[in-house]
């Protein structure tokens, strides 16, 4: 049996792995690929439907999934950040999220397998991406109405615990709740999972990782780096940290913050660098590796990886630089 | 997968004093409570239950006035706010959720954690459902039995709050030392041991009981408070301890000078016990050493009950004290500022309070009701653009912003409406749509929100719009501006698509980009040349409103789109300048990308006159109408296209002020004759020759070479079917045709210096600077004038043209003079060639100095190419290998070559 992951975190800083929309942009998938022939007649257009591709191109999500581990992953993310009935609404695929998740997490489980097989060393774990929906709970989208909402905790609490239990089903080793920009989303995606836990008596390390989406220091909701890392505290967490939106240089004082704040672990995944003129994410592997080497100096992290922008050559220069560094 | 996951609380049991975690809440910010805080301040006012206002305002729906109350106590330092809704007339879940809410879109209010106040589970869970932050729930108690209770603190567990336990249990409420102990201590049992609930998260409510009620069982209420919450702290680590202030003084209602006297007294001694937290009104407390000697004996008697006769004697004394109200702590000195500042300070704050007051203030001054939004709303809305840009406000507080002016424009709108120009005005209809392939829309609902607040209508097409529908939309709505948002990188070709639509299909709206991954650059470079009519980057909500208004504003959207597409077109010089990741060709497939004439075809006219010439004095007054007086007033940091700028709101007046000051120098210039205009130019037969060279020739036989320039081409990877300019594919390769090139340097700078020292003597700096610029601008205009002649008269090829010189500002003319060291042909050292070959020096004396610069310095040197097809262009970057063979061709060595092209050549 392959060790748990919450020994491992303490002994050493695990890698996270990079970008899934950057790695899929690179396909060029079409409509009819993003279609495939199960759904070649459906109603509506389902182009940039990212998690669909795990069913209709699940190669391609191996693939991607293969390289981040062959760069150096010790966790992969499942391809299912957008795998809520909330989300889906946009394509009309709510009916189809159990099995997006269910089988997202199932080809990640796969491929992580195979390479914890052949290097039993280094167990490779499956993290089920919970992302953060496309509607806020607690801002209105009225300015007329600010008491407006439009979606509740119940709904996001249902949707979010249906997109767990999938991607539990379906295998992954850890949940994580991510690109958090509206905390009242987290924390219904949070009180989903301890309702499951309770339901089924398991226990499933989590990962949250908020967003601070700009020089105000704040998440979109409003709140500072140490108010968002209180209001998801309550729950036994494998790590808390950030993600998206910055570079790893922007988000160092952010880090430093929940880094000095939290009892739990740690996560970083920046971008790669802040989008140029034509919204391309240009940092090299080599320069944000060499930013990670501040947070790694810092003491400040347990698992690191990428968020938009970065694609294998990042994460493998990032697990090259984490060599010879202790955990937090 | 089983993980032995061991939960945080466990050990808990074992925690002491020392080692306790801190109780940490949130609202926007965060609250951390540990040994060292200060007491804790809840606000009290906006409970139903304490406040008769608060309860009359939310049976009204009155909300804006309830939040205020809300505001108000964060201001007067609550450092958490209570929220209780528990009334028989009110829908209490509702009112909860509504109400909390409205609290989420105040950042002033809802940076502080909020207590969810009720008696029933149903209403504190509805508030749990909508707090983002860390709240405290007040209060769940053993009142109901073990079951109830823990199933209750599970559930606030899982939903992540603090609570407040009341010493309550099935019996009913503690009143006294030693059921406050029992039941304490039997629910942190359970709490910690059977719930797992983290020890700092729980806050006791050993009941605050009214003292001073004249019966002697209510003699000890304070003093066994006081002593529990000491054995509390004593004997259940971790824990804080509070309370309802307010209810020590019942019996003093009516009289809060006793009252706020008796608070801070109870406070006083409770706080030394160990209580940290309390439901306190901050504005009736009186501060302990202010309190008189006197009255402070007589409540202290009756709080730690000191003797029997101690109620009788301050009911007694309280007669003599009877209140004088306390002022408000609320600062409101802003209200003393300008009528400007108010109105700013009232947008930037959000505050909507005396919003109407200042409106209709500004509104008796101005000449037109609608002046009040142009000049006074939107100096304060452009304020919160910057602090927002900068990240100084963040969005909520924006939304806010966008609120307060849509009351004051609510409020102006009937007075537009009467006068006659409301019809002429109108209101702006904008399309918003997130583009094709595209799901995010947070940032364009915002626009759209802060634009309708702005009065504007808007038609929002939603998230992933086809461009057809967006263009279909568009004119069947007759839209005034269409605007498009985009988060993923996909996006922006969208949006350069829907520019190319809208351009074939002959739009004539502005057309608005926003997003998070478009910027300015992008927009000026990839999207602006699509579409001829304007684009525009709005870079957040707050500057979609200035932008929106400025474009429908009718007076001046001309000048502003053309100010915008005038920015952009540098921005993309600049990006071309710059761009480091561009491709470039070789030098070899440059010049098979050349501009390419029709030589064969060409008409090339003979010259009429062919030679040198020159004019040494120039009479001033004939260049007066050549002046292009906008670069003159870019000279003074004043912006905008002359002469519009000078009835410009911002800066007109300053500009008609500055303008008015140059015509009167410019006469005495003229009158006096304080300037020399002098002029050379000359003809030569020339033809191009290795693609990027122009041979000048002696004599019409074209078979001895006076004078080579050696001219760049650009080597920047350019899209298909545009070529790689150089100044040389303007003039016909020799063995084609006879071709023509002139070259000429004017100036009118003879006598600058002399006048700018006289004034700079006496201390005359603005005319000392307006001298200088104005010579700059009569050397541009003798340069204008000059080419003029030579096309019309000496070349002779446009004999017939007669252009208003705001034409000739346009270039509408045929025929280019670039300069050496423009964009062009930024290699200075052709001017020496120039020099040589016109005598420059001798014929009229301007100099060139070392670096190459020419003296006097209003003075413009450069060539004439009279073929219709030439055009100006920007060389940009061109390769290591093009300076090479430039040093070659100029018969230069590497180094000078290099430091002379530098800021050319791509690193």
């Amino acid at each position: 049996m392959k060790k748990k992951i919450e020994e491992i975190i303490k002994d050493k800083i695990l890698i996270l792995d990079g970008a899934m929309g950057t790695m899929i942009q690179q396909y060029n998938f079409t409509e009819e690929d993003f279609r495939g022939e199960r759904f070649k007649d459906f109603p509506a257009s389902l182009k940039g439907n990212n998690d669909l591709l795990s069913i209709t191109q699940p190669e391609a999500i191996k693939e991607i999934h293969k390289k981040y581990l062959e760069a150096g992953a010790d966790i992969i993310e499942t391809n299912t950040f957008s795998g809520t009935t909330i989300a889906m609404a946009d394509y009309q695929m709510e009916d189809l999220v159990y099995e997006l998740n269910f089988q997202s997490a199932k080809i990640a489980k796969e491929v992580a397998d195979e390479f914890t097989k052949n290097e039993p060393h280094k167990p490779r774990f499956v993290v089920g991406s919970m992302g953060p929906t496309n509607k806020t709970a607690s801002m209105s989208p009225e300015v007329n109405d600010p008491g407006f909402r439009a979606i509740t905790f119940e709904e996001l609490k249902t949707a979010y615990k249906q997109q767990a239990e999938a991607l539990i089903d379906g295998g992954a080793d850890l949940l994580m709740v991510e690109t958090v920009f509206d905390t009242l989303n987290a924390k219904a995606a949070l009180f989903a999972i301890e309702e499951i836990k309770a339901e089924r008596k398991i226990n499933i390390p989590i990962m949250v990782s908020g967003t601070i989406t700009d020089a105000s220091g704040r998440t979109l909701s409003g709140q500072t780096a140490e108010a968002f890392l209180i209001s998801v505290s309550h729950i036994p967490l494998l790590t808390v940290g950030l993600n998206c939106a910055l570079g790893a240089k922007q988000l160092t004082p952010y880090l430093q913050i929940i880094s000095d704040k939290s009892n739990f672990g740690v996560s970083a995944h920046p971008n790669a660098g802040l989008p140029n003129a034509f919204g391309e994410y240009d940092e090299t592997p080599e320069d944000m590796a060499e930013q990670i080497k501040e947070y790694l100096d810092k003491n400040l992290v347990n698992i690191v990886g990428g968020c938009c922008g970065t694609t294998p050559a990042h994460i493998k220069a990032i697990a090259e630089v984490v060599k010879g560094y202790k955990p937090r | 997968m089983n993980f032995n996951n061991q939960q945080t609380t466990t050990n808990n049991q074992q925690q002491n004093k020392n080692n306790c975690k801190k109780l940490k809440l949130s609202g926007l910010e965060p609250l951390i409570i540990d040994e060292n805080s200060n007491f804790i301040n809840v606000g009290e006012r906006t409970n139903v239950a304490g406040s008769r206002k608060f309860l009359r305002l939310i049976k009204e729906e009155k909300y804006d006035e309830a939040l205020e109350i809300a505001r108000n106590q964060v201001e007067g330092g609550a450092q958490i706010i209570d929220i209780n809704m528990d009334d028989g007339l009110i829908d209490g879940e509702k009112a909860m959720v509504d109400f909390m809410n409205l609290i989420a879109a105040e950042p002033d209010i809802a940076r502080v954690p909020i207590m969810i106040d009720s008696s029933k589970w149903e209403i504190m869970e509805a508030g749990l459902q909508v707090a983002q932050g860390k709240c405290v729930v007040n209060s769940i108690s053993l009142k109901e039995g073990e079951e109830a209770f823990i199933h209750h603190a599970t559930l606030i567990k899982r939903y992540g709050a603090a609570a407040i336990i009341m010493a309550f249990d099935e019996l009913g409420q503690a009143d006294n030392y030693q059921r406050r102990l029992e039941i304490a201590k039997r629910s942190y049992d359970i709490l910690v041991n059977q719930v797992g609930f983290p020890p700092q998260d729980i806050i006791f409510d050993l009941n605050i009981f009214p003292v001073a009620t004249g019966m002697d069982e209510h003699k000890t209420n304070a003093t066994d408070f006081i002593e529990a919450t000491r054995w509390v702290k004593e004997n259940l680590p971790c824990v804080s301890v509070s309370g309802g202030l307010s209810n020590v003084s019942f019996s003093f209602r009516g009289n809060n000078t006793v009252r706020e006297a008796m608070h801070s007294v109870f406070l006083f001694h409770a706080i030394k016990a160990g209580m940290n937290m309390g439901i306190v009104n901050p504005t009736m407390l009186e501060i302990y050493d202010e309190i008189p000697k006197d009255l402070l004996e007589h409540i202290e008697d009756v709080i730690l009950n000191r003797r029997d006769d101690a109620t009788e004697r301050l009911l007694e004394f309280s007669e003599t004290v009877k209140g004088t109200k306390k002022e408000q702590k609320i600062d409101l000195s802003w209200r003393e500022k300008s009528l400007q500042d108010r109105v700013t300070h009232a947008l930037v704050k959000g505050v909507d309070a005396y919003i109407i007051e200042d409106i209709e203030e500004a509104r008796q001054q101005a000449t037109e009701p609608v002046e009040v939004i142009e000049n006074n709303l939107m100096t304060g809305m452009n304020v919160v653009g910057e602090l927002f840009g900068s990240g100084k406000m963040f969005l909520p507080q924006v939304v806010k912003s966008a609120r307060v002016m849509k009351k004051a424009v609510a409020y102006l709108t009937p007075y537009i409406e009467e006068t006659k120009e409301a019809g002429a005005r109108g209101v702006g209809k904008i399309l918003m749509a997130t583009v094709k392939g595209d799901v995010h829309d947070i940032g364009k609902n915002i626009v759209s929100v802060v634009l309708a607040c702005n009065n504007y209508k808007i038609i929002d097409l939603g998230v992933m719009v086809p461009p057809e529908k967006i263009i279909d939309a568009a004119k069947k709505e007759n839209v005034d501006i269409i605007g498009l948002s985009g988060l993923i990188t996909p996006s922006l070709d969208e949006m350069v698509f829907l520019a190319k639509e809208m351009e074939r299909q002959n739009f004539k709206v502005p057309l608005l980009i926003g997003g998070a991954t478009t910027s300015k650059a992008h927009t000026a470079v990839k999207i602006d040349p699509e579409y001829e009519y304007g684009v525009f980057h709005v870079l957040d909500a707050s500057k979609a409103v200035t932008v929106v208004g400025d474009l429908l504003n009718k007076k001046e959207s001309k000048l502003y789109v053309k100010s915008v597409k005038e920015d952009y077109e540098k921005v993309r010089e600049g990006f071309y300048s710059r761009a480091k990741k561009k491709e470039f060709l070789s030098l070899t497939q440059a010049r098979e990308n050349k501009f390419q004439i029709d030589w064969e075809n060409e008409n090339i006219p003979t010259p009429k006159f062919i030679g040198t010439k020159v004019f040494d004095n120039i009479h001033l007054k004939k260049l007066v109408n050549y002046i292009d007086w906008t670069p003159f007033f870019r000279t003074w940091e004043l912006h905008g296209k002359f002469p519009s700028i000078l009835t410009d709101e911002k800066v007109g007046e300053e500009a008609s002020k500055l303008y008015t000051d140059a015509q009167k120098m410019l006469k005495n210039i003229i009158s006096k004759n304080l300037l020399k205009a002098k002029a050379v130019f000359g003809i030569f037969p020339a033809n191009s020759v290795d693609d990027d060279d122009i041979e000048v020739y002696d004599n019409s036989f074209r078979d001895s070479v006076k004078a080579k320039f050696i001219t760049l081409r650009q080597q920047g990877k350019k899209r298909k079917d545009i070529a790689n300019f150089a100044l040389a594919d303007f003039i016909a390769p020799k063995k084609s045709k006879e071709d023509y090139i002139g070259t000429f340097c004017v100036s009118t700078g003879f006598g600058t210096d002399e006048l700018a020292r006289q004034f700079e003597a006496e201390h005359e700096d603005y005319e000392a600077i307006m001298v200088k610029s104005i010579a700059d601008r009569l050397a541009e205009a003798l340069a204008e004038y000059l080419h003029q002649e030579v096309r019309r008269q000496f070349w002779g090829y446009a004999s017939d043209e007669h252009f208003k010189n705001s034409d000739l500002v346009k270039e509408k003319y045929s025929g280019i003079r670039p300069a050496p060291g423009y964009p062009s042909c930024p290699d200075h050292t052709e001017k020496r060639i120039i020099w040589d070959l016109l005598n420059v020096e001798e014929n009229i004396g301007v100099k060139l100095t070392e670096g190459l610069s020419m003296w006097p310095a209003a003075s413009v040197s450069g060539y004439y190419f009279a073929n219709e097809k030439s055009k100006y262009f920007g060389l940009g970057k061109i390769t290591k290998e093009q300076v090479q063979d430039f040093a070659k061709r100029k018969n230069m060595d590497l180094e000078e070559a290099t430091r002379w092209l530098q800021p050319n050549i791509n690193e």
